[in-house]
């Protein structure tokens, strides 16, 4: 029998109003601004923004204060409100070799051109929690500055191209598959991957990463370079009838060294992975970057071992985190006539059973 | 006036901060919309390997809008964001920047804004040269 | 600079798309009736309810073709300025507008695939005046059936197919895939 349930109004009610006075907490500490949390927790607005998908700071510290920090929450927030807004164009692909960078480091080459510009990282610090932050302190002296070399830095890889160690990346201006339009099938291409993957849980891809690192499909990385910084963004303008900048933004891109390949006809060469990612979000592109190498195994000639990050239905089915706490959070919701379905059918078996044994006694 | 002007000063307000734009555009022309602001979003691709196949990235919000100056000049906007007064402004400069007072508004709003960012970036690469490594080899070895 | 891409859009966007593709919804669910759709100027030839139709249903990820005497520099430059969709060959087509001679043949259009039936072109079909029904239709959204002027057959295999709109100035009639059409 099917009981349709109705109900709960007032108690939905009173939750959201319980719900956005907890958001608030203590009415005697002042409220966080957008403009603070952007500011200030910039890091976890670059991952809103990247998980999201949407490259906008104010939304994305909107999203989080709405959620109360809840960052999967914010994603959310974020992923439902972009599918409200109408889909004006696909960008040029950005030239993240034209990138003004704040940070490029390289872990193969120490005297790369361009040098190894550490920029604002987490890397040296000693991790101690630094108590006179509790304090309200001042603001810290300006950052010290040194003068600048205004060309533009190459990438690494590009001197290992030029001579032919590494595969090439060669380009092409076809137009990618969108996850967010066309339902995802299997195989799918690099492009598709590399898209699944920015867009993917930090988390999970971290966790894949780690796990060929590990052993699970090792492919022997090396981080031949990462960089952040800011690039220009540019859309064919349909009316003009050429491109024009819309607007800048920043990436995080890591480019892995991986291990070579090679055969009795084929020289050896290095192989590539690929992370690119929005904002300052650098454990999130190096993660992407050794994923990305881990399921390009078919192409590159490799075995299948069976190890989770190579197996691309895998990968792709779970990486969201969007999905995964949509299916996963569901099953908290009322079930009321599945589990009556469930309980009805175990007293039966059992009771089946009982007046067998009776039977037997 | 070439597409290589136009595609540059239209970058530069596009980069450019609403409120710098405000400050120097003054009170707006008689204007009328032939696309009211619309707010949407573009795909952002990048490569594959930084040089190869592109992908999609993400999305990131624009607003784009069309007006028309009363002498029948047209002027497009897109620019980063969500900020439709914003966008108008652009669109009202990118037609001005096509008319007789071309020079004085360049002058005006083009110069300023293309020195603040200048600027922005200056800064940021002058503290990333900052952060720079400077190597040094110890002596080693046998002699 | 020529002003006419850029004059002839909607002008109260949100409730005149509405209200276009409610009269889409219309037309497609009630095949043979026809349903007025306006709101739009487009520049000549294109007629003001292909004009509506395109407003509403086109964007930069429908590909469009113009067939015969449209595929003009007024039309695709107000394609272009209002909806950003993609000008291109029959074959890759969501949207084909024309006369029904200059969309023939038929069979250069997409049909949809087993598992994608979605994945088929619209044809939006341009007649000048409406001539007397010459055609019996049968299926969903029919009461019994109906006699209403069709322009000539087309490749079913439902679930794929094509989806046929007529217009007339400023009205339009749906021909789904799903109908069924018996000449008379």
């Amino acid at each position: 029998m099917y009981v349709a349930v109705k109900g709960g109004e007032r108690a939905i009610e009173n939750a959201h109003a319980w719900l956005a006075e907890e958001r608030r907490g203590d009415p005697t500490v002042s409220e966080l601004s957008i403009a603070q949390i952007r500011e200030q927790m910039t890091l976890a607005v670059n991952r809103v923004m990247a998980e999201g998908s949407l490259y906008d700071p104010d939304l994305a510290a909107l999203a989080i204060k709405q959620a109360r920090g809840d960052l999967i929450e914010a994603i959310f927030l974020i992923r439902a409100y972009r599918t409200t807004l109408p889909r004006l164009a696909g960008s040029n692909p950005v030239d993240t070799g034209a990138m003004v960078v704040s940070r490029r480091v390289s872990a193969t080459f120490k005297d790369a051109p361009g040098g190894q510009i550490l920029g604002p990282t987490f890397d040296y610090t000693h991790r101690l929690l630094d108590f006179a932050l509790m304090a309200e302190g001042e603001a810290p002296p300006a950052a010290p500055t040194a003068p600048a070399d205004p060309v533009a830095v190459p990438h690494i890889l590009g001197f290992l191209d030029r001579d032919g160690l590494i595969e090439a990346a060669t380009p092409s201006d076809l137009t990618p598959p969108d996850l967010t339009r066309e339902p995802l099938e299997l195989p799918a291409d690099r492009a598709l991957r590399l898209q699944s993957l920015t867009r993917g849980d930090e988390g999970f891809v971290l966790g894949l990463a780690y796990s060929t690192q590990r052993g699970y499909a090792r492919n022997h990385a090396f981080v031949g370079e990462l960089r952040i910084g800011t690039v220009a963004v540019e859309v064919d303008i349909p009316e003009l009838g050429f491109a024009v900048e819309i607007g800048e933004i920043e990436l995080t891109e890591c480019e892995t060294v991986n291990q070579f390949k090679g055969s009795k006809t084929e020289p050896a060469q290095f192989t590539r992975g690929y992370g690119l990612t929005f904002g300052q979000t650098e454990r999130k592109a190096i993660s992407m970057a050794l994923v990305d190498r881990a399921l390009r195994w078919r192409e590159l000639g490799e075995d299948f071992t069976g190890a989770p990050a190579q197996d691309e239905e895998f990968v792709l089915s779970h990486c969201d985190n969007i999905q995964a706490t949509g299916f996963l959070e569901h099953i908290k919701l009322p079930h009321y006539v599945d589990f009556q379905a469930e309980l009805e059918l175990i007293r039966s078996v059992r009771a089946a059973a009982f007046s067998q044994m009776e039977a037997a006694e | 006036m070439t597409n290589k002007d136009r595609r540059e000063w239209m970058g530069l307000l596009a980069r450019s901060a609403p409120d710098s734009l405000a400050a120097l555009i003054g009170p707006l022309p008689q204007h009328s919309f032939a696309r009211a602001p619309e707010i949407g979003a573009v795909m952002v691709r990048g490569r594959a390997g930084g040089t190869g196949a592109p992908f999609n990235l993400g999305e990131m919000s624009v607003t784009r809008c069309t007006i028309q100056l009363a002498d029948g000049t047209v002027g497009h906007a897109w620019v980063q964001g969500r900020d439709k007064a914003h966008a108008t402004r652009a669109a009202i400069v990118d037609a001005l920047m096509q008319g007789a007072t071309a020079d004085e508004v360049r002058g005006r709003v083009l110069v300023p804004l293309a020195e603040v960012a200048a600027r922005r970036a200056a800064t940021r690469r002058a503290k990333a040269a900052a952060t720079k490594v400077e190597f040094f080899t110890m002596v080693r070895g046998e002699d | 600079m020529n002003m006419q891409p850029i004059s002839g859009g909607f002008s109260n966007a949100p409730l005149q798309s509405a209200t276009a593709f409610r009269a889409v919804l219309q037309a497609m669910s009630r095949p043979g009736l026809w349903q007025a759709i306006d709101g739009a100027a487009p520049p000549a030839p294109l007629s003001q309810a292909s004009g509506a139709l395109i407003l509403t249903l086109a964007d930069p990820n429908t590909p469009v073709h113009l067939a015969g005497t449209l595929d003009c520099d007024a039309v695709r430059g107000w394609i272009t300025f209002h909806t950003g969709a993609p000008l291109v060959a029959a074959q890759d087509a969501d949207f084909a507008v024309g006369a029904w001679d200059d969309l023939q043949p038929l069979d250069r259009f997409a049909i949809g695939t087993p598992e994608y039936p979605d994945r088929a072109a619209t044809l939006i079909i341009e007649l000048d005046g409406v001539p007397a029904a010459n055609a019996r239709l049968t299926g969903p959204g029919i009461d019994g059936e109906i006699t209403a002027f069709c322009p000539g057959d087309r490749p079913t295999a439902f679930p794929l197919g094509l989806d046929l709109i007529l217009t007339d100035g400023a009205r339009i009639m749906g021909l789904p895939r799903s109908t069924g059409l018996e000449f008379l």
